[in-house]
């Protein structure tokens, strides 16, 4: 079977994100990206089912930094091809985006699915995939967390509040918002990674010319301000038992 | 003196036969001495000596299969017993062991997660690379940082991963610090730029992780000027002496060990404050079997005021393991799972069992590890870790 994975690179919160100075985007100073984590998911996904079922699987990302590390690292993993959309403005929002990508994902069709993350962590609304899914004309379901597939349907797990697991079968393609894959995301050796480097190539593909307009505005980007803090209670074990008996006690909680 | 491998990177497992050190492999009659030795033996479905027999019989697939070599702690302890001096720890099993991780299936999710780290931020813990010199901050002495002030120095202070990190660590970088200041050493380390030194990617079997490490770090030693690189990276010092100078690596090296224990004469008028502790050393692999560091630690010990030394049952050659090494560090939830026993808290109440209310370690695992030990088999015991360096530091203050 042939499944597109769509991926994108989101900032990496290792490092302490700060506002630039225009007060509505990120200080891309010392900012670095990585995958989205969930998309990491969709790739693990997708190469699950072509190890199950055979195919292939191709991978699509929006120009970023660091961009062709993790390309390639998907091909190391087990990813047939690499797209790369370049030369998309800049500062686009999830509709934006997903406009470009859904323009470029219908030119690689056909494909039995297309999968990608269900949210992003600049993206928890999880918009991308149903818009994608949408301008495809496809069918959509989200917060996947196992795709079972063969024939014209696949059948999927879809994950609900508390833990509870709905069946569904969806008819393809179909574009899937992952989860979690059936398992964690593979480790792929570094020197894997740079014998890809060596032998494959990253296709590009140049962003198609309407994004359309951002209908929503960014105003302010601010950090959280500090309201109240912690208050750790100093001494040995029984000290710090003995004030937190008499704190709870005062606010009539024993 | 330590042996140096420079032949090492020439041997692979389809060349062993062809090497010099594969007929010495040949020479294995089967005594069992390494199978004995190692402190998994007991549990590993193809310990050492069943390794040599399954690769002579050209039953290797069936040794990479079991995964046998996920449990290998690279400890030493069945090359420095081995009568025939097969270099068990240095060339044959990190063959095996890199094959086992290409194969593997299922990464243990903690080890992965590290060696991820490590290729990212260059540091297995996950932790900002920019925030690798944060500990100075917290420093009663200065400590110059080479990349904000490039001039020459006398010493490279290369910290390594734990130690700039894990809190514990960095009371150890604190008192390193202080002691490198009561000498009057010219030091400086190397901040953002350091990344780790990669022994233990390499010894996990993830061996291109290991080689864009130390690409990495030949590199950056190349642009400062400097005399002796001195590490408190036990693991890292061994990488340095085996690996770092068959690549060309040429300063005057040391472990902050035995960095301070030939300077002895100078520290140990300064060594003012009595201790009264009475101390049990645990040898890190990595400086005593593979290095012969066994005697520095415990001069810099006896030195202290106060300090009464005692050893514990396995002591030197023979010591224990911590578990932390060969990616071990990253195996505990993996080990544990499998009902295997933690090396460390085997360790810790042969510690305990000395008496002793000190356990001093040179290796900056082992501090978090044993303490973790103590938490879950320590019982009533009033037994504290610390480094050899927090040790003269404290005896350092009036």
């Amino acid at each position: 079977m042939n499944i597109l994975v769509l991926l994108k690179m989101v900032p990496d919160v290792v490092e302490e994100l700060e506002v630039a100075g225009d007060g509505k985007s990120l200080d891309t100073s010392f900012l670095r990206t990585i995958i989205n984590e969930r998309d990491d998911h969709a790739l693990e996904q997708a190469i699950l089912l072509k190890e199950r079922h055979g195919g292939k699987v191709t991978v699509v990302a929006l120009d970023a930094p660091d961009i062709d590390d993790t390309l390639f690292a998907t091909m190391a993993k087990g990813a047939d091809r690499a797209v790369k959309i370049t030369d998309a403005p800049e500062g686009m929002t999830t509709q934006m985006a997903a406009k470009l990508c859904g323009q470029v994902v219908a030119g690689l069709l056909p494909a039995d699915l297309v999968l990608t993350g269900v949210q992003a962590l600049d993206d928890l609304d999880g918009l991308s995939a149903a818009l994608v899914a949408q301008q495809l004309n496809f069918p959509y379901i989200g917060v996947v967390t196992a795709v079972t597939a063969g024939g014209p349907t696949a059948t999927v797990l879809k994950e609900f509040a508390g833990g509870v697991r709905g069946e569904f079968a969806v008819t393809l393609p179909a574009v899937l918002g992952v989860q979690a894959a059936e398992k964690p995301p593979r480790y792929v050796p570094v020197a894997k990674v740079r014998a890809v480097m060596k032998t494959n190539k990253i296709e590009t593909v140049s962003a198609p010319g309407d994004a359309g307009a951002a209908q929503i505005e960014v105003r302010q980007l601010a950090k959280p301000v500090v309201s109240s803090h912690a208050e750790m209670l100093e001494g040995s074990p029984e000290e710090a038992a003995g004030k937190l008996v008499e704190l709870l006690a005062q606010r009539g909680l024993l | 003196m330590p042996v140096i491998a420079e032949d090492m990177n020439e041997i692979t497992l389809e060349n062993l036969w062809n090497t010099p050190e594969g007929h010495r492999v040949l020479s294995c009659m089967q005594c069992g001495m390494c199978a004995g030795t190692c402190p998994y033996g007991e549990v590993m479905e193809y310990p050492p000596r069943r390794i040599i027999g399954m690769l002579k019989a050209g039953e290797l697939d069936t040794v990479l299969r079991s995964q046998s070599l996920l449990t290998c702690v690279t400890c030493y302890a069945c090359m420095n017993k081995c009568p025939r001096g097969i270099r068990l720890t240095e060339v044959l099993l990190p063959l095996v062991k890199e094959q086992t991780f290409i194969q593997l299936t299922d990464m243990p999710a903690e080890l992965q997660k590290a060696l991820e780290n490590t290729d990212r931020y260059g540091n297995p813990l996950g932790e900002s690379p920019r925030k690798r010199a944060d500990w100075v901050k917290t420093s009663k002495v200065p400590v110059r940082i080479l990349p904000t002030d490039r001039k020459p120095t006398d010493v490279l202070w290369f910290v390594e991963c734990y130690t700039a990190y894990h809190p514990r660590g960095q009371d150890n970088c604190r008192a390193t610090a202080k002691l490198f200041h009561a000498l009057g050493v010219d030091f400086a380390i190397l901040g953002h730029e350091e990344k780790c030194a990669g022994e233990c990617a390499r010894l996990t079997g993830e061996t291109g992780l290991f080689d864009k490490l130390t690409d990495y770090t030949m590199k950056l030693l190349g642009k400062y000027k400097f005399n002796r690189l001195v590490t408190s990276g036990a693991h890292a010092y061994d990488t340095f002496v085996h690996e770092y100078r068959p690549r060309g690596f040429n300063h005057e090296l040391d472990h902050t060990v035995s960095f301070f224990a030939s300077r002895l004469d100078q520290l140990k008028p300064k060594l003012k404050k009595k201790l009264n502790y009475t101390v049990t050393y645990h040898d890190a692999c990595a400086l005593g079997r593979h290095n012969n560091m066994y005697d520095e630690p415990r001069k810099l010990l006896a030195a202290i005021p106060g300090v009464k030394l005692v050893e514990m049952e396995h002591n030197r050659e023979n010591g224990i393991c911590c578990g932390g090494g060969g990616g071990g560090m990253w195996l505990d939830t993996y080990y544990k799972a499998k009902g295997y026993e933690r090396l460390s808290e085997r360790r810790i109440k042969e510690a305990i069992a000395t008496g002793a209310n000190v356990l001093a370690v040179s290796c900056p695992y082992e501090v978090s590890r044993f303490e973790d030990a103590l938490k879950t088999v320590g019982g009533n015991s009033n037994m504290i870790v610390r480094d050899v360096v927090e040790l003269l530091a404290e005896s350092l203050e009036e």
